[in-house]
């Protein structure tokens, strides 16, 4: 799935600072009688419900059965698809990954994007051309580029050459085909394409600092470091909050590079809960473990996310 | 930050500047390796001598890329349309009315943001099958503003509940209803929101592999990635000839990029401040 699609489950995470006092407007409008017609929802939760709340009800409900998704007659089943989900090696493997790239790709996206921000917020000529080229991966199809970062990753391919001009020949070997190192393959390929991304929203906050804030750290003597760690840091926790969240659900519902680089292989190296889901339905027709695998993933998405926000609202405060 | 350009700055502006080379390294791999003859054995990054363009030509037609970038646009164009219909609308009443049917009808829809769609995955392919909806773009159209509606809805909402009702009662007072003063008055003052959930779904819809790999993948209506993806999966390894194909599917999406790339970027950038 495309970033911009996770991207869309961050804002979540806003602090309601836009919603207006409702007492207020709401005796004006009463007196003036502004009148928003009800019935103007009505094709926005049309297709919300039949797209998204029937089928995932129906989806949560069918995890506990055996509904195969072309016999009509189903029967419960108890928790017997979540028994097989837990003691199945691939689906073990496939959380296990999803975990670990999620997180690898949230910590590295998330320094890089703020280290590009901060070069780029800064007095460069070519500050705007910097930042084009840094987002310019943002937008490119996320298959199309995996495709060309299994090109540039294989055994013949650049990485390994410039490995081997430099005289570091030594590491040069089949990133995507050695298990060990083929899932941090495909982290460095979301960490090359969407640091962009983390850059713009820190960018964003970095320019809402207001500059008479640094003058007055630099009066009281801080230097550059300390008044990065005790001053701008802590003006950008809103745009750490929206950062993480992104990367963490885009890293959870990852699938579109694994699909192109490595199909999640080698052996089960790199599948991840996304895949483990688009295979046991589609490839062997077991919709009762992938539905039950949907379901955990549903839950892993909602612990994660609520443990991130209430430690990131923690800080605030 | 800095008032002056020092020698800091310049240290600094010549370290970006080699780590932005670096991030283009992969795309002009991708430019170079669709220019070369299909046996080349070089580097990626080699150039060679003459550049064909022979690898266009075939992966043009044996991708059938034509039909496919014509799926794309169509699929992203009406999606993006019925996403801003549905979701400016339904904001309207849920940012104006106080009583409390709105603000829960509110807090259904943004509820959406947390369920991935992986959950609803099975049933609704079940559903669209039975409707014999695989195969056809508007499945694909249709899940597409389903799954968008609780972002839309909730950037909709938030500017909404911020613009001032001014407006609404002027053309309330020169006798304009409710349908046209929403038509004419309140949709136009939504601008910057459109122009976010635009650039946000465009890119979105446009690069989406897994929806459209579900219902379209195997017939003749796929777009641009699922038709990429076929094409790389018969080609296993003729990389200048696959590459050629990958030029082409992303031509279109980097042309817009770097013509609008000021909006683009702060329309990924405002998606978030709201």
């Amino acid at each position: 799935m495309a970033l911009p699609h996770a991207t869309t489950t961050a804002p979540g995470a806003r602090e309601p600072t836009a919603q207006a006092p409702p007492g207020v407007s709401g005796k004006t409008r009463r007196k003036v009688g502004v009148h928003a017609p009800w019935w103007f929802v009505v094709p926005a939760i049309a297709v919300y419900l039949f797209i998204v709340v029937v089928p995932s009800a129906n989806g949560a409900l069918f995890s506990f059965t055996d509904w195969n998704g072309l016999r009509p007659v189903w029967s419960f089943v108890g928790l017997d698809n979540y028994a097989a989900v837990f003691s199945d090696r691939t689906a073990r493997a496939a959380l296990g990954n999803t975990l670990l790239l999620a997180a690898a790709a949230t910590v590295a996206q998330n320094v890089v994007g703020l280290l590009l921000a901060l070069g780029v917020n800064s007095m460069a000529r070519s500050r705007y051309a910097l930042r084009v080229i840094f987002f310019a991966p943002v937008v490119l199809t996320p298959l199309v580029a995996g495709y060309v970062w299994s090109f540039l990753l294989s055994p013949n391919g650049a990485v390994n050459d410039a490995l081997r001009a430099v005289g570091l020949g030594a590491l040069a070997h089949d990133w995507l085909g050695d298990p060990d190192t083929a899932l941090y393959a495909i982290v460095a390929e979301i960490v090359w394409q969407f640091s962009g991304y983390s850059m713009v929203i820190y960018l964003a906050g970095l320019q809402a600092i207001p500059a008479e804030v640094l003058e007055a750290a630099t009066i009281d003597g801080a230097g550059a470091w300390s008044k990065f760690r005790r001053v701008v840091l802590p003006l950008l926790n809103g745009a750490v909050v929206i950062n993480v969240m992104l990367c963490l659900i885009g890293g959870l519902k990852q699938f579109d590079q694994v699909m192109a680089m490595t199909g999640g292989g080698p052996g089960t190296a790199t599948e991840t809960i996304s895949t483990a889901i688009y295979k046991s339905a589609f490839s062997l027709g077991d919709f009762p473990f992938s539905i039950a695998l949907a379901v955990v993933m549903t839950v892993v998405i909602a612990i994660l996310a609520t443990v991130q926000f209430r430690l990131t609202q923690r800080r605030t405060s | 930050m800095h008032a002056r350009y020092t020698w800091r700055t310049l240290s600094r502006e010549a370290t970006l500047i080699l780590l932005a080379l670096l991030f283009l390294v992969p795309l002009v791999g991708l430019l170079n390796v669709s220019l070369k003859p299909q046996d080349s054995q070089t580097s990626a990054l080699a150039l060679e001598f003459p550049p064909t363009l022979g690898n266009y030509a075939q992966a043009w037609t044996q991708a059938n890329l034509d039909a496919a970038l014509a799926n794309s646009f169509a699929i992203t164009a009406v999606s993006v349309v019925l996403i801003i219909a549905f979701s400016a609308m339904a904001a309207y009443p849920l940012a104006r009315v106080t009583r409390g049917w709105s603000r829960y009808a509110f807090y259904f829809v943004i509820g959406g943001l947390l369920i991935p769609g992986q959950l609803a995955l099975l049933p609704l392919y079940a559903t669209m099958r039975d409707l014999g909806l695989l195969g056809s773009l508007w499945s694909v159209i249709l899940i597409n503003v389903g799954q968008q509606m609780p972002f839309s809805v909730f950037l909709y909402t938030m500017f909404l509940r911020e613009l001032p009702l001014d407006y609404e009662e002027a053309a309330l007072l020169d006798g304009c209803g409710p349908v046209r003063s929403f038509v004419t008055v309140v949709f136009p003052l939504l601008r910057p929101v459109t122009g976010t959930v635009v650039i946000l779904n465009a890119v979105g819809i446009w690069n989406e592999f897994f929806t459209p790999l579900l219902y379209l993948g195997g017939s003749d209506n796929t777009t641009s990635p699922v038709a990429i993806y076929g094409f790389v999966s018969q080609y296993v390894s003729q990389w200048p000839l696959i590459f050629a194909g990958l030029v082409i599917s992303v031509i279109p999406i980097l042309v817009v990029y770097f013509a609008l790339q000021k909006h683009i970027i702060k329309g990924f950038a405002g998606g978030l401040k709201g």
